[in-house]
């Protein structure tokens, strides 16, 4: 569970099912070209490192935990991202598709709620302000 | 006791700084470094109750006192993903 400030490599990433995994479920946040009826050129992400990687690997084990045999591997993008790139990855991989399909969900759930990381959206007129999903309107970020 | 102060987002754009060492009372708690963050900064004084918040890269209760030496950090609200 670790941060980067270069590209995901996706690839890489996949690589890591086991011999007994019957199922790899890989889950990607793209940086999308709106927000809210506005247009996004760019977002920068931002994160309390340490923190951000520590509260990542917590989330990790403990979907481990609810869903015995399967297993998460969590990237997070931070930096500034174009329209299009990936942000974060969730693979979750695990012996059958019910249980890697569900720990994959609540990873990438669990994430977006309690790890420290911020956004900020580029607008194609040069504003730009910080993402607070507690204030977005349809509360889907 | 002294303690770093750490300022994330928008609360670093806020804050005009993104740390510092602040002098506390022995004692003193999460919630009384709010108070103190709160008084100075006026963005910080708009908010109704005090943020989340980390001490040494962990979340804890507001009620949590701080030791010399602690990094702490109140976050906005997170938007990774």
């Amino acid at each position: 569970m670790f941060l980067t400030r270069n590209p995901i490599d996706l690839a890489a990433l996949v690589v890591g099912a086991r011999p007994k995994d019957g199922a790899v479920c890989l889950f990607v946040g793209v940086v999308r070209n709106e927000s809210g009826g506005r247009e996004t050129v760019a977002i920068e992400y931002e994160a309390y490192g340490p923190m951000a990687e520590s509260e990542m690997t917590r989330i990790a084990a403990g979907v481990s935990n609810e869903w015995p045999g399967a297993r998460l591997s969590v990237v997070h993008r931070i930096g500034r991202l174009g329209v299009g790139e990936a942000s974060v990855a969730v693979l979750a991989t695990a012996p059958h598709r019910e249980e890697a399909f569900a720990a994959c969900r609540a990873a990438i759930d669990r994430i977006k709620k309690t790890v420290p990381i911020w956004k900020k959206e580029i607008h194609s007129d040069g504003t730009s302000e910080w993402v607070d999903p507690t204030k977005t309107v349809n509360a889907r970020v | 006791m002294r303690v770093r102060v750490l300022f994330f987002a928008s609360f670093r754009d806020a804050a005009g700084r993104a740390e510092e060492t602040r002098d506390l009372p022995v004692g003193s708690r999460l919630v009384d470094l709010w108070a103190a963050l709160s008084r100075e900064l006026p963005h910080f004084a708009k908010f109704a109750a005090a943020p989340p918040a980390a001490v040494n890269c962990e979340y804890v209760l507001l009620e949590t006192p701080l030791a010399e030496g602690d990094e702490v950090a109140f976050l906005p609200p997170v938007a990774g993903g």
